[in-house]
C-alpha cells in the first residue's frame, strides 16, 4: 500500500481525484439547497456530446478543448430547458427528461461516430461515461487546480449574493438583486462542476458526486458556511478513496466506486447526525413518548386526588389503569418515583402497593394540567 | 413470407425499435401528464442492478421471471426515494438523485466484478445492442423468432391491454386525482400500476437500447404529441406515432452514418420534439413569436390612432399628424413607424389627407373607445 502510494502517477490521480470531488461538493450544496439536483443530471448527460466534439475539434484526447466541449452543450443544455419551461405547458420534470436523453443519444451518435473513425486515442472517450481517475495526467492538474480556484473565486466574491438567492430568491428579487442573473451564474457553476467532475466519475454518475457530498454535509449543520466547507471535504475524501480502491483493482471504473462511498457517507450522516439524523430522531421521539405518558400518569393522580378531596389520595395500580384507561408502563411509574414527582405509599389494610402525588408532583400536575383543574371545579 | 420477415435483420431491428418505442410512448403519455417524467430516469437506471442480481440467482438474463425480478428493482427506488422525501431529511429532488446512482453504481460494480461470466458489457448497459438482437432467437410456433422481439411484442401488448383497459381511470387519474380518488378509484394503485408496467420494458428494452436511451422513448414522444394536441386519445396515438417515426428515420441514418442505432433513434425522437417546438400551430415557438409581434404591431395601431385623435383638430396638429412625429416625438424606429403606419392604412383606421396622416371613420371610432374605455373607471371613482 504504501509502495503504492509513493508512485508518483498515483499521487497524481489522488490530488487530481480530491480536486475534483472537493470542487463538485462545494458547488453541489448550491444545487441541492436550490432543489436542482435533478438539473445536475440532465446537464451531465448532455456534456457526452460535447465531450465527443471537443475530441472532434482537437483531434485527439485534450483535456481542455474536451472540457469546454462539455462545458458548451451543457450550457445549451441549460439553455434549451429554460426555453422548454418558460415557453412550452410541458412541466420541470419533462423538460428535464428530454434534454437528458436527447442530448445523451447526440452523444451516443457522434462516440459510435468517432470510433467507427478508428484510432487509438478515441478508446479514451469511453472513460468519460463512467469516469476512470487513472486517466488523469499531471499536466491535468494545473486546469483543475486553476478551475477550481475561479469557482472558489466566485463562490467567496458572491457569497451573500449566492445565499440569499439560495434561500429565499423572492426576497432577493424584493432587494432589488438581479436574481435572473444570480440563478443564472448558480447554473453555470453547476455545468462547471459537472465539467470538472466527468473525468472522475462520468457522465452517467455526475450527479451522485454533486449530491451526495451536500446531502451528507447538510445532515450535520443548519449554516451556508460550513456546509459547503464540509461537502466539498467530503467530496475530497469520496473522490481520493475512490480513485484508490478503484486503482487497486482491475477493470473498476471510478465513477461507481466514488458513488457508493459518497453514498456511504449520506447513509451514516442520515443515521448519526446530531439532531437530524434518523438515530437521534428515534431518540428524541421515545423521550418526547415517555414525558407524555408520564405527564399522563402525573395529571391522573391529581385528578383522582381532586376528585376524592384528599391531596395525599392513594391511588393503587387498578385504579391508575382505569383513571388513564390503559395501564402505564412500570417503567414510567419507576422514573416518575426516580424523579421525586410521586411515591409508593402502603394503604392499610391492604396490601398492594399504592402511590400518591409528592409536592413536587403536584406543582408538576398543576403544570402540566393549566387551569384544567380550576375549570372542572367551576363546572361541578 | 412471415419467415422471411423474422429472418431478415432489418426488419427484426426495426421491429425491437418500434416495439420499444410504442411501449414506452403508451406510458411516457400518463407520466408525461402527471409530472413524474424523472422517474422513468431513475427507474432505467436501477434495474441495472436488478438484472444483474436476478443473474447471479438463477444464471439467467431472459425469462418471464428473470423480467419481473429485476423489475421490482424500479418500483424499489421510486419507494425508498419518496420514503426518503417523507423523512424530510432531502428534498424529493435530492432523494431520486441519491437512491438511483447508488443502486445503478452497485449494479455495475457486480457486472465489472463478473465480467467473465456475465454477457453483459458496462458500455452497452447504457447504450444497448440494438444491432445484434437477432442474435438470440427462440422458436415460437415453428418460427424463429428473436427473444427480445418476444418480450417486448409480450410487453406492448400488456402495456396496450392495461392502457385500453382502463383508459377512464387513467385519464381521471391523470387530470383529477383528488377526484379520482374521492370516487373510489385508487389513484395510488394505478400510479404504481404504471410505474410497474414502465420498470418491466425498460427491463425488456434493456439489451435492445440500455439504460440511457430508454428514457428518450418513454419521455420525448408523448412530450411532442403534447405540444400539439389537448386531446388525450390524440395524444397517445401520435406519441406512439412519433416513436416509430423516429425509428424508422433513426434506423435510415444509422446505417447510411454507420453509427449507433440505439443513439440515432433516440437522437430522432429529438428531431421530431425539435420541430414540433419550433413549428407546432398556435403553440410552437414560431407562432408564439408571429403572435407577439402581430400583438405589438396592433399595439402602435392604437398607439398612432390615439395620438392622430389628440391632436386633431389642435393647432399643433400639422406638426404632430405626422409620420416625422412618430420618430420625433414618440421616438419610434424608422421601420416601426413605417409599420404601423402601412398597418393602420390597411385596415382602414387612418387616410394621408393634404400631407397629414388623418383617422377615417373607423379609426375614429377606436379612438373613442380607447378615451371612453379610460375614463369610466375615473369618473367610477369621483
Amino acid at each position: 500500500m504504501s509502495a503504492l502510494l509513493a508512485s508518483s502517477i498515483v499521487q497524481t490521480v489522488l490530488v487530481g481525484a480530491a480536486l475534483l470531488g472537493a470542487i463538485s461538493g462545494m458547488l453541489g450544496a448550491f444545487a441541492v439547497l436550490r432543489q436542482q439536483s435533478l438539473l445536475g443530471d440532465a446537464l451531465s448527460h448532455a456534456a457526452l456530446p460535447g465531450v465527443c466534439l471537443g475530441f472532434l475539434v482537437a483531434g485527439g484526447r485534450d483535456l481542455g478543448s474536451i472540457l469546454a466541449g462539455a462545458f458548451f452543450t451543457g450550457a445549451l443544455a441549460a439553455l434549451v430547458m429554460q426555453v422548454i419551461v418558460r415557453r412550452t405547458t410541458l412541466k420541470t420534470d419533462a423538460a428535464l427528461g428530454i434534454v437528458l436523453s436527447v442530448f445523451f443519444a447526440v452523444g451516443v451518435v457522434a462516440l459510435t461516430h468517432i470510433q467507427g473513425q478508428g484510432g487509438a486515442a478515441s478508446a479514451g472517450l469511453m472513460t468519460f461515461l463512467f469516469g476512470q481517475a487513472a486517466a488523469i495526467l499531471r499536466s491535468d492538474l494545473w486546469i483543475m487546480g486553476a478551475g477550481g480556484l475561479a469557482a472558489l473565486a466566485l463562490v467567496l466574491a458572491f457569497w451573500k449574493e449566492f445565499k440569499l438567492v439560495s434561500f429565499d430568491a423572492n426576497f432577493a428579487r424584493a432587494q432589488g438583486l438581479p436574481v435572473a442573473w444570480i440563478e443564472g451564474a448558480l447554473t453555470v457553476m453547476v455545468a462547471f462542476a459537472i465539467v470538472i467532475g466527468l473525468q472522475l466519475v462520468g457522465v452517467v454518475l455526475m450527479v451522485a458526486l454533486l449530491i451526495a457530498p451536500a446531502a451528507a454535509a447538510r445532515q450535520w449543520t443548519n449554516a451556508l458556511g460550513p456546509m459547503v466547507v464540509l461537502s466539498a471535504a467530503l467530496g475530497a475524501v469520496s473522490g481520493a478513496l475512490g480513485a484508490l480502491i478503484s486503482a487497486s483493482a482491475r477493470g473498476l471504473a471510478t465513477g461507481p466506486v466514488v458513488v457508493l462511498i459518497a453514498t456511504a457517507f449520506v447513509l451514516i450522516s442520515m443515521l448519526a447526525a446530531p439532531r437530524r439524523g434518523l438515530v437521534w430522531q428515534g431518540l428524541a421521539a421515545r423521550a418526547m413518548r415517555a414525558r407524555i405518558s408520564e405527564g399522563r400518569v402525573l395529571t391522573a393522580l391529581q385528578g383522582l386526588a381532586q376528585a376524592h378531596g384528599d391531596t395525599a389520595y392513594k391511588a393503587e395500580r387498578g385504579m391508575l389503569n382505569t383513571a388513564l384507561g390503559a395501564a402505564p408502563h412500570a417503567m414510567r411509574i419507576d422514573a416518575l418515583e426516580r424523579r421525586g414527582l410521586i411515591q409508593q405509599v402502603t394503604h392499610p389494610p391492604e396490601t398492594t402497593p399504592h402511590w400518591e402525588l409528592t409536592q413536587a408532583g403536584h406543582e408538576e400536575a398543576r403544570a402540566l394540567s393549566g387551569n384544567a383543574a380550576d375549570k372542572d371545579r367551576n363546572l361541578s | 413470407m412471415i419467415d422471411a420477415y423474422f429472418a431478415s435483420i432489418p426488419a427484426m431491428i426495426l421491429t425491437t425499435g418500434i416495439l420499444v418505442g410504442a411501449s414506452g410512448a403508451l406510458l411516457g403519455s400518463f407520466l408525461v401528464l402527471r409530472g413524474n417524467s424523472m422517474l422513468t430516469d431513475a427507474i432505467s437506471h436501477s434495474i441495472v442492478l436488478g438484472i444483474i442480481l436476478v443473474w447471479l440467482l438463477t444464471g439467467h438474463l431472459t425469462g418471464p421471471f428473470q423480467i419481473l425480478g429485476a423489475a421490482v428493482t424500479g418500483l424499489v427506488t421510486v419507494a425508498l426515494s419518496e420514503a426518503l422525501a417523507r423523512s424530510g431529511l432531502v428534498k424529493m429532488d435530492a432523494a431520486i438523485g441519491l437512491i438511483f446512482p447508488a443502486l445503478f453504481a452497485t449494479g455495475v460494480i457486480l457486472i465489472s466484478l463478473n465480467a467473465r461470466n456475465v454477457h453483459i458489457d458496462v458500455d452497452t448497459v447504457l447504450l444497448g445492442e440494438i444491432g445484434f438482437v437477432w442474435l438470440h432467437t427462440l422458436t415460437l410456433g415453428g418460427l424463429r423468432v428473436p427473444v427480445a422481439v418476444a418480450t417486448l411484442g409480450a410487453v406492448f401488448a400488456v402495456n396496450l391491454a392495461f392502457v385500453l383497459a382502463f383508459w377512464k381511470e387513467l385519464k381521471l387519474t391523470t387530470f383529477d386525482a383528488g377526484l379520482a380518488a374521492a370516487l373510489g378509484l385508487f389513484p395510488g394503485v394505478l400510479h404504481y400500476a404504471v410505474l410497474t408496467l414502465t420498470s418491466v420494458t425498460a427491463v425488456a428494452a434493456f439489451d435492445a437500447v440500455g439504460a440511457v436511451l430508454f428514457i428518450a422513448f418513454v419521455i420525448v414522444p408523448p412530450a411532442t404529441a403534447y405540444l400539439l394536441t389537448r386531446r388525450l386519445w390524440l395524444m397517445v396515438v401520435m406519441a406512439v406515432a412519433f416513436s416509430v417515426l423516429s425509428c424508422v428515420t433513426g434506423y435510415i441514418l444509422a446505417v447510411q452514418w454507420n453509427v449507433s442505432i440505439g443513439g440515432m433513434m433516440a437522437a430522432m425522437t429529438g428531431l421530431w420534439f425539435a420541430l414540433a417546438l419550433l413549428l407546432a400551430p398556435g403553440r410552437g415557438l414560431m407562432s408564439q413569436a408571429l403572435r407577439r409581434s402581430s400583438e405589438r404591431l396592433d399595439h402602435d395601431c392604437r398607439t398612432l390612432v390615439a395620438h392622430l385623435y389628440t391632436h386633431q383638430n389642435s393647432p399643433d396638429m400639422p406638426e404632430e399628424n405626422t409620420r416625422r412625429a412618430l420618430t420625433d416625438h414618440l421616438r419610434w424606429p424608422e421601420s416601426r413607424a413605417r409599420a404601423a403606419i402601412l398597418r393602420a392604412l390597411d385596415r382602414d383606421l387612418i387616410e394621408r389627407r393634404d400631407g397629414l396622416l388623418a383617422l377615417r371613420p373607423k379609426g375614429q371610432a377606436v379612438a373613442e373607445g380607447i378615451f371612453a374605455r379610460h375614463d369610466r373607471p375615473l369618473m367610477g371613482l369621483d
